[in-house]
């Protein structure tokens, strides 16, 4: 079992290879996902169905990627979605339904109770452990859990050692550096100064990992904005390569403080593809991925009374 | 004899877990059952609680009518005191922050390991489940209270797969698993009240729910059980206790 741990040379070396200088990355979502090659660990941002990077996931299912390995700290339909289309047979997480209201997730238990695609099953702590790992520049990291579990027997890039100073049971768990990050913030300069409101997740130690960050944002806002908070950036503009501008980016799913997941489409989705997690699903993916001419036209489909009640309620989450 | 109940199964499952927290604990809460037993108990006895979530919520403040559909949603940062991320929420468990973890359950066995992730052989999965999320982490590093329905093939003698340890196989395994701190302390069903055994670390029936026999504990339990030597009975649901949590779920989404 290889973990994938790159040697510190090569890692670096990867860094120093990007050009970090200040400068503009505004591009399509067809221009920013060619950042993106076929067999490429990607490394999603959001967690469940929160600040999902929906639209550059929408695009790499359009652009028919291939055999992408995808990591997340929890995954819900984004991962129907990858698994269903063909564009990842491999996702690392914690944990994979189709969210809590909808229990689990038929398209999954479908490919991989087939044995065509893998789930490989981390406790949540140590997907963000390998994040950070990753972030920080070391091969690993020591955790207390895991320990004793199923999860670690079946985890054997996880290595139990007796800790150098107390003798105590620790697990190391393998850095995760991503060769692309994908992330949806909610605002972000030209540049890709990146600011995130709510909850991060894991997303700022994933941006620092990964060797290439795409970033999508509700809105680009001028970089006198992003200077008037610097408490506020969460992920520096260095550690991006691409900045696409995309309202409701994150559709179906929540955008904190803009808006809560669209729950009708949701509950529709779940219906369809529970039904008949191949056919059923290829004719979501048919109607609402390859046939719409842009994203907005994918929005138009979900449909503008349930993107705007998102709205109301995501909006008004804080009024009283 | 007649069921003069005047709860359903999942309002007594909230109201007895909500009695196992005490006030000035920090508690690690999942979303459902444990959410709103530990918002019922705040709102009761314990006004210092303090609630944590996965998604990196501190001091988490539930609002009646408001409740959040997962604890990774926008809705739990609500008039939270801090929000963190994901892993570094996490890292207060493993500090030793935390004093109980508290979660639903769908699979436990004998010695308190709960599985969320396989039925059948990993390899070959009969059923995939979806995994731990964060149980794994809340189960190995702090008391856990489990809150769950209570079926026979829920309650079986060993799970499939360990996805939160308990005590492990018992004894001093879990110990020497590499897990020194915390373990099961409480489970909590429509029927009864479990603890384990301070020896072998065998679940142990410590309290009868209201008009529920021995026998239809063990009917409804996939392996032998033991009864606590001074075996109570629960005191029903107070209408206090009822009323409080009623107005946090006004649309019985987790009360049924």
């Amino acid at each position: 079992m290889t973990t994938g741990v790159e040697p510190y040379v090569q890692l670096r070396e990867k860094l120093s290879k990007r050009d970090r200088s200040l400068r503009e990355k505004v591009m399509s979502l067809e221009e920013a996902t060619k950042f993106v090659r076929d067999g490429d660990t990607v490394g999603i941002g959001g967690s469940t169905m929160s600040r999902t990077p929906m639209a550059l996931i929408w695009q790499l299912i359009r652009d028919r990627r291939k055999e992408l390995s995808c990591s997340r700290c929890i995954i819900s339909t984004d991962g129907d979605l990858l698994f269903g289309s063909g564009v990842s047979n491999h996702i690392e997480t914690s944990w994979f339904a189709q969210g809590i209201l909808w229990g689990l997730s038929k398209v999954m238990r479908h490919n991989v109770e087939s044995g065509g695609a893998r789930y490989d099953e981390w406790s949540h702590m140590a997907m963000g452990m390998r994040y950070r790992a990753g972030g920080m520049g070391v091969p690993f990291l020591p955790i207390r859990s895991m320990l004793g579990s199923d999860v670690e027997r079946i985890r054997p890039e996880a290595k139990e050692i007796d800790c150098p100073f107390t003798g105590e049971r620790l697990l190391l768990v393998p850095a995760l550096n991503p060769e692309v990050a994908l992330i949806h913030v909610q605002r972000c300069d030209a540049y890709g100064n990146a600011q995130i409101d709510g909850l991060q997740f894991m997303d700022i130690d994933l941006a620092l990992a990964a060797n290439r960050v795409i970033l999508t944002t509700e809105r680009i806002v001028s970089n006198d904005q992003i200077r008037r908070a610097p408490d506020q950036t969460k992920i520096p503009f260095f550690c991006v390569d691409a900045v696409v501008e995309v309202p409701y980016g994150s559709a179906p799913h929540e955008c904190f403080g803009v808006y809560e997941p669209m729950l009708a489409h949701m509950d529709a989705y779940v219906r369809q593809v529970n039904k008949d997690p191949v056919g059923a699903m290829q004719d979501y993916l048919e109607k609402y991925f390859y046939e719409p001419a842009s994203w907005n036209k994918y929005l138009e489909l979900i449909g503008m009374e349930e993107v705007l009640e998102a709205s109301r309620r995501g909006r008004s989450i804080y009024n009283d | 004899m007649t069921d003069t109940r005047n709860y359903t199964a999942s309002e007594i499952l909230a109201v007895l877990s909500s009695r196992q927290l005490t006030d000035g604990q920090v508690v690690f809460a999942g979303v459902g059952i444990p959410l709103l037993a530990a918002t019922l108990a705040q709102r009761l006895d314990c006004p210092g609680l303090t609630i944590l979530f996965e998604g990196g919520v501190v001091g988490a403040f539930v609002e009646p009518g408001k409740l959040p559909p997962s604890t990774n949603d926008q809705r739990c940062t609500k008039r939270a005191n801090m929000v963190l991320g994901s892993a570094d929420v996490l890292l207060l468990l493993q500090r030793g922050y935390v004093d109980v973890g508290f979660m639903g359950g769908a699979q436990i066995d004998q010695f308190g390991n709960l599985n969320s992730s396989f039925i059948g052989d990993p390899a070959h999965p009969k059923t995939r489940l979806p995994g731990t999320g964060g149980g794994n982490d809340i189960s190995s590093l702090t008391n856990m209270i489990v809150a769950m329905k209570h079926e026979k093939r829920r309650f079986v003698e060993q799970v499939d797969f360990i996805t939160s340890p308990g005590f492990i196989r018992g004894g001093r395994s879990r110990a020497e698993s590499g897990l020194p701190m915390g373990g099961m302390f409480r489970v909590i069903t429509e029927l009864a009240v479990f603890g384990f055994d301070d020896t072998d670390r065998r679940i142990k029936v410590l309290a009868l729910n209201p008009g529920v026999s021995r026998e239809e504990v063990q009917d409804n339990t996939g392996f032998d059980l033991t009864f606590d030597d001074q075996l109570g009975t629960t005191e029903p649901p107070t209408e206090k206790e009822l009323a409080t949590l009623r107005v946090l779920d006004p649309e019985r989404l987790f009360i049924g």
